[in-house]
This record gives structure tokens, C-alpha cells and sequence, in this order.
């Protein structure tokens, strides 16, 4: 017994250790933990980020170098604080507090002491960062933009939240990524990879070498560079025409579905939100409220298209064989909804399809729009096949664009006015419904979604999804989403005389004011009914002016939605400024001077201040002095 | 006697597992003392250097020791138990400090740290005296003497300080047991150390509970099997009790702080997370860093020379008492392992040969060996990977340190020595 005592108690020693280490090695192993490894310290050296050019190569942001001090507290040795300062130009109360800061954040880890030193002081401090331990400077890159247009569509970057830790691994506290726009689609593409260095530290966090020899460590890959289908030039010339003015407005190629512009008013120089001023920018950008300059109209701003989406109507009906070119409707300066009478600013008389689109006739698409419904069996066959018609246009729908942000606008369905009326072929109509048919109502659309539905009218029945990106590092996009036609439900054959309409509207119609010289445009005028909450009462603001087009006529290279909050007819505003931008394009220059420089003047600021202005105010005024042109056959606003 | 025949006699698994241990222990000492700059593994200049110029030593040192007459040892285990004493007594006049402790004699190039010897020289005079015929263990006097012999160095160490090195005297009580002494003493160390360390974990009511419930029940169930001796059973349950509040009186008065937070370490008594942090930073640092190196090893290790813990140094004492962490960081589950297995290996073959000795002096002697070797594995390794309290001996073979090293050696090979000449007793 004796003699095996010993034996025993070493033999449950070995076991015992055997457990234990099993338990240390085994169980509580984990792979991933260089990273915990207090030994092992990975030092990242960040590429620098893509070039972004527009379509012709021009370039849109670049790169500008920025120079931090940075300061580790523990290795900061007694120094000549006096001298120090003097050459950081910083008073000696900010140095010590921004040390004691540092301190409290982490005496081991590194914090900006100064951010962004110009070129000047970085040269001047270079050579003397050596005699003080603890102190050394960060390069690092920083957005340049060679424009002050696009700040929608270009977005910009910032640091790394939480969120975007706890999302994506690849961050590291302190890291930049592209927060909306461009920079957040392709923050990948533009992003490169960080390369990564280990480093074998002792425990005085002293470097002692490479870690492996080096063996993990990773080169950085350069961000790629990418081109934008924008058009720099057409970009920053809308955005001047925009000055004073809110709404969106989106130009697209027809022919490939890439977007040559994407103008947001009001916006902002995306300089502002860059460097040493950003954070004190971007509060004033994102707390302005009412006038919402962060907020990209273009691609988010929902409202009723108006008369221009009388041409979708028009093609429906040619589709489902209601009408034909010629079938006429009599507009009595109005038209009936029951007992009740509706104005209309046509003119009045026997109006077939063509002159109903040129002179924008109320009565002549609601008749049709009545037919419509005759022809089927019951209201909700007649409106399903009303939907699934304006959805082939991509309306009601986010598109699938490459857009950071958007609206899906709205489409009506049945569903909506069961629930709205009950369910029941007695309880809702055609009447009931009627503003579908000149674009009130239930119908929103963001001005992309307009221009993207202009594009598929100028090609005839198909459209491409719209997209921003053109090439990177060079090479043209290949993803099909973007290259491949998508085909609305109507046939070729309608197109024309809607197109034919249209190209009349210019010519004798609703937009004869606009006409430029040598370009033969077919566009549609609009003029939407405005409405807003003010101290909870619903109240009618001047109208919203829109304005859709396409040039030229028989080979498209635009497609364009222009939409202004409180602009009032379609033609005054939208559709100058559209001609003019799609002069611009198509010619290069500018032949009406005068229009030109009263659509770069005239502001529509007193109209946006009204229902601010805490006083009674009048909307939808003729002050011809203060805006443009007079009219004379310009449809007016429809009183429904 | 041939040297040849003694070449056969002696036991060759022993040898080769102790040259094996040798071999590991020089790799993770290399490696823990390794730096890019070194040019040459032998420049003594550099502790693996040095340390291979102990290994050499250390092998000439079993020629001598194998050279000598068996009879050399026994005989003259007195004579070196005294000249161990006075050496040890000598450090309080001549003694030089490294680290706080006074255990060296500066010999100019290298410091000799007599405890190390102490310990052989213990372990031959203790089995000189229990295998003396005149000495009968059961006897209460001779009891008294024997542990004396293991005592009196155990105290002229501790004020060193050298804590450590005097638990090692102690572990030699297993000497004696072997030899007749009864084994309540052992039930009794073991019922102490258990009430220690229940009542730190437990406090003394729940201790109180438990000792007056197990008495009750030995009373009532073995009552029909015989009768049960009532008043040292409950005296003993009293004692216990005793013993248990004074526990608390010695730990929160008696003990230092830094002992406190060892014992609170170690029995994971602190919960309060803002403390354990803080006791991790200080008196937890070695064993915190310790565990974390054999973790972050795995199962087949980092590989020979790529411990980067190892490397950034952040195990303190990692060459001599934390060697083993190396092992773990570099090698895994698999090197800490085949260690424990070596050793487990060593102690099993010296319980059997010092079992096989027909001469009693050989087989105490033997106990002796097994004890001190047994003592510094299983406190080292404990310490090191956590499960005991800090307490600084080396690791046998492994740890880097000339006169441990070399004391372990002489101790072992006297012992083979000894084993190879158990046939030939009374020429």
C-alpha cells in the first residue's frame, strides 16, 4: 500500500496536469488570436484612395496630402514646451490639455495632437519632430475636389462608426469610408485594400523586429479609379441654373441609360466637408431643415408628375386599343366628374390625341382614361392592367440603380382602393380615380424615375436601368443590369404619335417659348398642384414647376426631368432651364444669352420663405418682372 | 569492477530520459534567451551558453560520481550533511544577494548556491539515519530526530529568503513515511491543507457544518461495525473547527497582503473584476502571462523560435522558473505533454528501482531522490500553468541555473550509482 502511494500520487499529477493544459491548450485556444497578442502589433500603411473622373475623363476628386501630429503620452520625454508650442503655433494651455486628453485616452496608444498641418509647416516641422521623443507626424490623404458641383452624387467619406465595425472586420477604429453617394457604392473599388505590417514587440512595447520575418504581412492594393457617367460640365452649368431654386433634376443617355447629370437644389461645395471645418459643416448642412441641402431631390424627392405623365396615359390607351391617334374627346374648357366640373386650360373644343398633348387637355385623358376602364370587365382588371402598364416604365419602383439612397415612389393599386373605397366593383371607378390620368394623385415619382421614364419614351419602348458608373480603372462596366434593355409593355408603333405630341408641344403647344435653334425636342410640360402642413393646417403653395424631354427627336442623346418646387407653370422655370441644359449638351454652348442669364438670376427664395414667413401670402403670382417669361398659351394651372 | 560492467549496470531508461529532459530544457532556454544578434549558441556571454557549459559539467560530473566507491556514500553522508550545513551557514557572513535573496557564494565565475547541495546532502544523511539499525521510526524520539535532519536546513534557508527551496526538505517527510511512520500524520497534513483551503473558499460556518455532519454520520453508521471511539473522533472534530477560525485570524492578520491576493488568486477568490485586473497587473503577472503563453500555443505550439510572448520577453523569468511556458507557447499541447509524460515517466522508474534495493540505506536514499525531484516538477509546473500559488522553485533539468542543474544531476546519479551496485552489497 505504501510502496503504491507514491506511484499513485505522481500518476494523478500527470493527469491532473494533462487535464489542465488540455484545458488551456485545447479548449481555451483560440486561432484568431494575433490580433489579442499583446506582442504582435499590426501597423497599417493605407493606399490611396481611387481618382474619380466624370465621362470624358475630366477629373472629378482627387487626392491632397494631410499632415498630423501625433503623440504616443508614455513615450513623450521631458521636452521644451515653450519651443515645442511655438513651432505647432499653439498656445501652451491647448498643448497641455490636449496632452492630458491623449493621456486619458490611451498613454500607449497613439492621438492626433494637431490635425492636418498645412504643406508649409509640415516641411518646417519635419526636421525637428526628431528632438522630441513621443511626437511624430501621420501622413495621411484627404479628399480634393476639383469641382464644387455633384456633392450628391459624389457623397463623401468620414470615419468609421460602430456600426460599420461590428458590419464589416476589414475596418480598424479611426478608418475613413465613403459615407454616401459614389464614395459609399464603390467604397470597395475606391477604397483599395490597407496593407498590413506585424511587429514583434517586447513587453515594454518595444519594437524587436518583424513578426515571422514578415510572412503575414500584406502589400497594400491601390484604390482603383473610377469614371462616372456624369458629365462634369453639364453638372456644374445645372447646378448654376439651380441657384435659388429647389428640386431635382436627372439627364440620362437614352441610348445606354447613363446618367449625364443628377442636380439637387439646394446643395452644397463638397470642399465643405473636408478638413479641419468639416464636423462645424456638415451640422450646419445636415440641421438646416427646411431647405434640406443634404437631401438629394434627385433621387429621393416623391411628388405628382403632373401633365407629363399625360404621355404614359396616352400610350396605354393606344396599347390596350381604347383610342387611336385620331379619336377625339370635346373639352368644355373642363370636364365633368359627376355634377361637379372641372376646369381645363386648353382652350377648349374637339381635341384629338395630338393636340391633347400639346395643349396638355385635361378633359381629353380623363376621357380616355374612362375608356380605359369601359373596356374592361371590371374597375379592378381595368386598374391592374393600368398598374402593371406604368410599372414597365419604372415607375413605383427603386429602379436597381448603382444610387446610394432613392425613393421607390408610388403607383396605385388595386389593393389601395379596396382598402381605401372596400372592395366591390360599385365602390370605386374610373371617376373615382381620375387624377391618374393627368398625373395627380397617387402617382409619385422621384425626378430620376421621370427621366428614366422620358428615356424609355425617346427609345421607343425600352430603357436601360440608369447608373452612375461608366468605367473602372479604365474598363467600361459589363454588368448586365446596366447594359441590358429592359422592354415596357407597349408596342413600338404607339410611340410615334405620342412623340409626334410632344415634339408639338414645343413646336405650337405648351412649351413654344422654350424652342432652342437647330434641335428638334419633344418634351412635356407639367404644372403639380402643391401642398403643405403649415401649423397643422393643409395649405396650397404655389405649384410645382415640371418639365420632361428629349432631344433630338428622331436620335436621342438626353433625356431630361426637370422638377422645381414652387417654379408654378411647367414652362417657366423647368423648361428653360431644361432647353438650356439640353443645349448645353448637345451644342456645347449657350445661343440665347438673355435666357440664360435671367435663369441664372432669378431666385425663387421669396417663394420657398412664404409659408415661413408666419404671414397671409399669395400663391401662384404673375409677377412677371421678378421671374420669366409672360405667357401667352402656357397651360395654366389646373383647378381641381 | 570493470568500467565496462558498470556501463551495463547502470539503468539506461533513466539515463536517457534525464538526457532528454537535458536536451529540451537547453532547446527552450535557447529559445527564451535567443536574440537575432547572437552569433554563436555557445557564447557564454549569453545564459544558453552558459547554461551549455553547465550541461558539460554536469555530464563530467556522473563520471565522477559513477568513478567513486558506493560505499563512498554512505559512509560519508554525514560528513557532507555537516559541510552542507556549514556552507549554509556561512551565506549569512559571506553570502552574496541576487534578486533580494542571499543564497550565493561568488566564486568569480560562477555564484554556487549551496541550498541546491543542501539537498543532496539531506537526502543521504536522512537515509543514513532512518537506515541506521539502531533507529526504530516507530519510536517517538527517533521520529523527532529524522525530521530534524530535514528541518535544520529547511530553516537555515528560509530567512535567505528562499521559501521555496525549504518546501523541497519537507516533501522529504515522504522518506519517512515509506519507512513506518504512521500514516495519520499524513491524513492529518492532508485534513489540515484541505480545512485551509475550504475555509478560504468556503468560510469557516459551512466548514463547521460540514466537519460536525461527517462526524454525526461516521458516529451513527458505524456504530454497529464497532465501537466507535466518541471522544477523540469529536476532539479531533473540534480541533478541525478550532483550526478553521484560526485560518481566518492567520490569513486576514498574519498573512501580508501580497500573500493574500496569491491565495485569492489561486483559488479564484477575488470576483470583483476591477481587482482582478489590478492583482493581474502586479502580484498575478508572471502566472497571468504564463497561462496566456501556454494558451496562445495550442496544440502543436508556434513552432522553434516563433513564441512571439516568448520573444517580447512578457513571461518574466521564463529561462529558469517559467521554462515551461516557453515549452507551451512553442511547442503545444504536444511539447507540454511529452514533458509530463517524461517526467511522470522518471518518477515511476525511480519508485520501481528504489523499490528493488536489497540495501535500506539505497532504497531511502532513493525515496529521497524521487521526493526532491517530485516536490520541484509538481510545484513548478503547477505554478506555471496555474493551479498553485506562486511559489519560486526551478523546473529539474530545465530551468536554467548551474548548481540546480548540477545538484540535480549528482543527486540522480548517485542513486544510479547505488541501483547499479545493489547486487554486489557487503563486498
Amino acid at each position: 500500500m505504501k510502496k503504491l502511494l507514491l506511484s499513485s500520487i505522481i500518476v494523478l499529477i500527470g493527469i491532473t496536469f494533462i487535464g489542465r493544459l488540455s484545458y488551456l491548450q485545447i479548449f481555451s485556444f483560440s486561432p484568431d488570436q494575433v490580433l489579442e497578442d499583446p506582442a504582435i502589433k499590426a501597423i497599417y500603411d493605407y493606399p490611396e484612395r481611387g481618382y474619380i473622373y466624370d465621362r470624358n475623363g475630366k477629373l472629378l476628386v482627387g487626392n491632397d496630402p494631410a499632415y498630423d501630429v501625433m503623440v504616443i503620452p508614455r513615450e513623450v520625454k521631458p521636452l521644451d514646451t515653450l519651443e515645442f508650442c511655438k513651432l505647432l503655433d499653439m498656445t501652451k494651455e491647448r498643448f497641455v490639455k490636449r496632452l492630458k486628453r491623449a493621456r486619458v485616452y490611451s498613454p500607449r496608444l497613439p492621438s492626433v495632437l494637431v490635425h492636418q498641418l498645412s504643406k508649409e509647416d509640415y516641411a518646417r516641422l519635419q526636421e525637428k519632430m526628431r528632438r522630441f521623443p513621443g511626437f511624430y507626424i501621420q501622413k495621411r490623404s484627404l479628399r480634393y475636389y476639383d469641382t464644387s458641383a455633384g456633392a450628391n452624387v459624389l457623397g463623401y467619406i468620414s470615419e468609421v462608426n460602430e456600426r460599420d465595425l461590428r458590419k464589416n472586420p476589414y475596418y480598424v477604429q479611426g478608418e475613413l469610408t465613403g459615407r454616401t453617394g459614389v464614395e459609399k457604392v464603390y467604397e470597395d473599388s475606391l477604397r483599395g485594400k490597407k496593407g498590413v505590417q506585424y511587429i514583434q514587440k517586447d513587453r515594454f512595447n518595444r519594437d524587436i523586429g518583424k513578426y515571422k520575418d514578415g510572412d503575414l504581412d500584406v502589400q497594400p492594393e491601390q484604390g482603383k479609379e473610377i469614371s462616372l457617367t456624369i458629365d462634369k460640365d453639364l453638372q456644374e452649368y445645372g447646378e448654376k441654373l439651380m441657384h435659388g431654386k429647389w428640386g431635382g433634376i436627372v439627364a440620362i443617355e437614352p441610348s445606354s441609360g447613363e446618367i449625364l447629370t443628377m442636380i439637387s437644389g439646394p446643395t452644397y461645395d463638397p470642399s465643405l466637408l473636408v478638413g479641419r471645418k468639416r464636423s462645424a459643416n456638415y451640422s450646419k448642412l445636415h440641421y438646416d431643415s427646411i431647405s434640406k441641402p443634404t437631401f438629394d431631390r434627385s433621387i429621393s424627392f416623391e411628388k405628382s408628375p403632373g401633365s407629363p405623365f399625360k404621355a404614359i396615359n396616352a400610350l396605354i390607351a393606344l396599347q390596350e386599343g381604347v383610342i387611336t391617334p385620331s379619336t377625339t374627346f370635346t373639352c368644355h374648357h373642363g370636364f365633368y366628374i359627376g355634377r361637379s366640373k372641372k376646369g381645363c386650360h386648353c382652350g377648349g373644343g374637339s381635341r384629338n390625341l395630338n393636340v391633347g398633348i400639346y395643349k396638355s387637355c385635361n378633359a381629353y385623358f380623363v376621357g380616355a382614361y374612362k375608356k380605359l376602364f369601359e373596356k374592361f370587365p371590371s374597375n379592378a382588371e381595368a386598374m391592374d392592367s393600368w398598374e402593371n402598364h406604368v410599372r414597365s416604365f419604372g415607375l413605383g419602383s427603386y429602379l436597381g440603380s448603382d444610387l446610394h439612397t432613392g425613393r421607390p415612389g408610388s403607383v396605385p393599386t388595386t389593393d389601395l382602393y379596396n382598402k381605401w373605397y372596400g372592395t366591390g366593383d360599385k365602390r370605386w371607378s374610373a371617376v373615382t380615380t381620375y387624377s391618374n390620368a393627368i398625373g395627380q394623385g397617387e402617382v409619385n415619382v422621384t425626378p430620376i424615375q421621370l427621366a428614366n421614364m422620358t428615356a424609355a419614351i425617346a427609345n421607343r419602348g425600352h430603357f436601360y436601368t440608369p447608373h452612375i458608373l461608366k468605367k473602372i480603372e479604365g474598363k467600361d462596366i459589363t454588368n448586365p443590369a446596366f447594359t441590358k434593355a429592359k422592354h415596357t409593355t407597349i408596342d413600338k408603333k404607339h410611340f410615334e404619335p405620342v412623340i409626334q405630341g410632344m415634339a408639338d408641344v414645343y413646336k405650337k403647344g405648351t412649351a413654344k417659348y422654350v424652342q432652342i435653334p437647330d434641335i428638334e425636342i419633344a418634351g412635356k410640360t407639367g404644372t403639380v398642384e402643391n401642398f403643405m402642413v403649415i401649423d397643422s393646417v393643409r395649405t396650397q403653395l404655389t405649384d410645382n414647376s415640371v418639365f420632361v424631354a428629349f432631344a433630338p427627336v428622331d436620335n436621342p442623346k438626353i433625356a431630361i426631368a426637370v422638377y422645381i418646387q414652387n417654379g408654378y407653370y411647367g414652362a417657366r422655370y423647368a423648361g428653360h432651364i431644361a432647353s438650356l441644359l439640353i443645349e448645353k449638351y448637345i451644342k456645347g454652348e449657350i445661343t440665347r444669352k438673355d435666357l440664360e442669364k435671367r435663369m441664372l438670376e432669378r431666385t425663387l427664395e421669396s417663394e420657398y420663405a412664404k409659408p415661413y414667413s408666419g404671414e397671409e401670402f399669395k400663391i401662384n403670382e404673375y409677377d412677371w418682372s421678378k421671374h420669366a417669361l409672360k405667357p401667352k398659351t402656357e397651360e395654366a394651372p389646373p383647378s381641381i | 569492477m570493470a568500467g565496462k560492467s558498470l556501463l551495463k549496470r547502470v539503468d539506461w531508461l533513466t539515463v536517457l530520459i534525464y538526457l532528454a529532459l537535458l536536451a529540451i530544457g537547453w532547446v527552450n532556454i535557447y529559445s527564451s534567451t535567443f536574440s537575432e544578434t547572437d552569433i554563436s549558441i555557445f557564447d557564454f556571454g549569453t545564459l544558453h551558453g552558459k547554461q551549455f557549459f553547465f550541461i558539460g559539467a554536469s555530464l563530467a560530473s556522473i563520471v565522477l560520481v559513477l568513478a567513486l566507491e558506493a560505499s563512498f556514500y554512505e559512509r560519508f553522508s554525514s560528513l557532507l550533511y555537516i559541510i552542507a550545513m556549514v556552507l549554509l551557514l556561512g551565506l549569512f557572513v559571506f553570502g552574496k544577494t541576487i534578486a533580494g535573496a542571499t543564497s550565493w557564494y561568488d566564486l568569480g565565475f560562477f555564484n554556487l548556491q549551496p541550498s541546491e547541495f543542501a539537498k543532496v546532502a539531506t537526502a543521504l544523511a536522512l537515509a543514513k539515519y532512518l537506515s541506521d539499525i539502531q533507529t526504530d521510526i516507530k519510536r517517538k524520539k527517533d521520529q523527532l530526530y529524522a525530521f530534524l535532519v530535514i528541518f535544520i536546513p529547511a530553516v537555515l534557508i528560509i530567512p535567505q529568503p528562499d521559501p521555496g527551496s525549504a518546501l523541497v526538505f519537507f516533501a522529504m517527510v515522504f522518506v519517512i513515511f515509506r519507512e513506518g511512520l504512521p500514516m495519520y500524520y499524513l491524513g492529518m497534513a492532508i485534513l489540515a491543507a484541505l480545512i485551509f483551503v475550504a475555509t478560504l473558499m468556503f468560510g469557516t460556518i459551512w466548514v463547521s457544518i460540514f466537519v460536525t455532519l461527517m462526524v454525526v454520520l461516521f458516529i451513527l453508521l458505524k456504530k454497529k461495525t464497532f465501537k466507535v471511539p466518541i471522544i477523540p473522533v469529536v476532539s479531533i472534530a473540534v480541533v478541525a473547527i478550532l483550526f478553521s477560525l484560526s485560518v481566518n485570524f492567520v490569513f486576514n492578520n498574519v498573512f501580508e497582503q501580497r500573500h493574500r491576493d496569491r491565495f485569492s488568486l489561486w483559488l479564484r477568490l477575488e470576483k470583483d473584476p476591477a481587482k482582478l485586473e489590478q492583482i493581474r497587473k502586479t502580484i498575478g503577472y508572471n502566472t497571468y502571462q504564463s497561462e496566456k503563453a501556454i494558451e496562445s500555443g495550442g496544440f502543436y505550439g508556434k513552432g522553434f523560435l516563433e513564441g512571439t510572448r516568448t520573444k517580447g520577453d512578457f513571461v518574466p523569468e521564463q529561462h529558469s522558473d517559467y521554462i515551461f511556458s516557453t515549452v507551451g507557447e512553442e511547442w503545444g499541447f504536444v511539447g507540454t505533454t511529452t514533458v509530463v509524460l517524461l517526467f511522470t515517466l522518471i518518477l515511476l522508474r525511480l519508485v520501481y528501482l528504489a523499490e528493488r534495493q536489497k540495501n535500506p540505506f539505497s532504497r531511502m536514499y532513493g525515496y529521497g531522490v524521487i521526493s526532491i525531484l517530485f516536490i520541484h516538477y509538481f510545484i513548478n509546473i503547477g505554478m506555471v500553468i496555474g493551479i498553485l500559488p506562486t511559489v519560486g522553485i526551478p523546473l529539474p533539468f530545465f530551468s536554467y541555473g548551474g548548481s540546480g542543474l548540477l545538484s540535480f544531476t549528482i543527486l540522480l546519479f548517485i542513486f544510479l550509482k547505488l541501483d547499479s551496485n545493489r547486487l554486489k552489497e557487503g563486498i
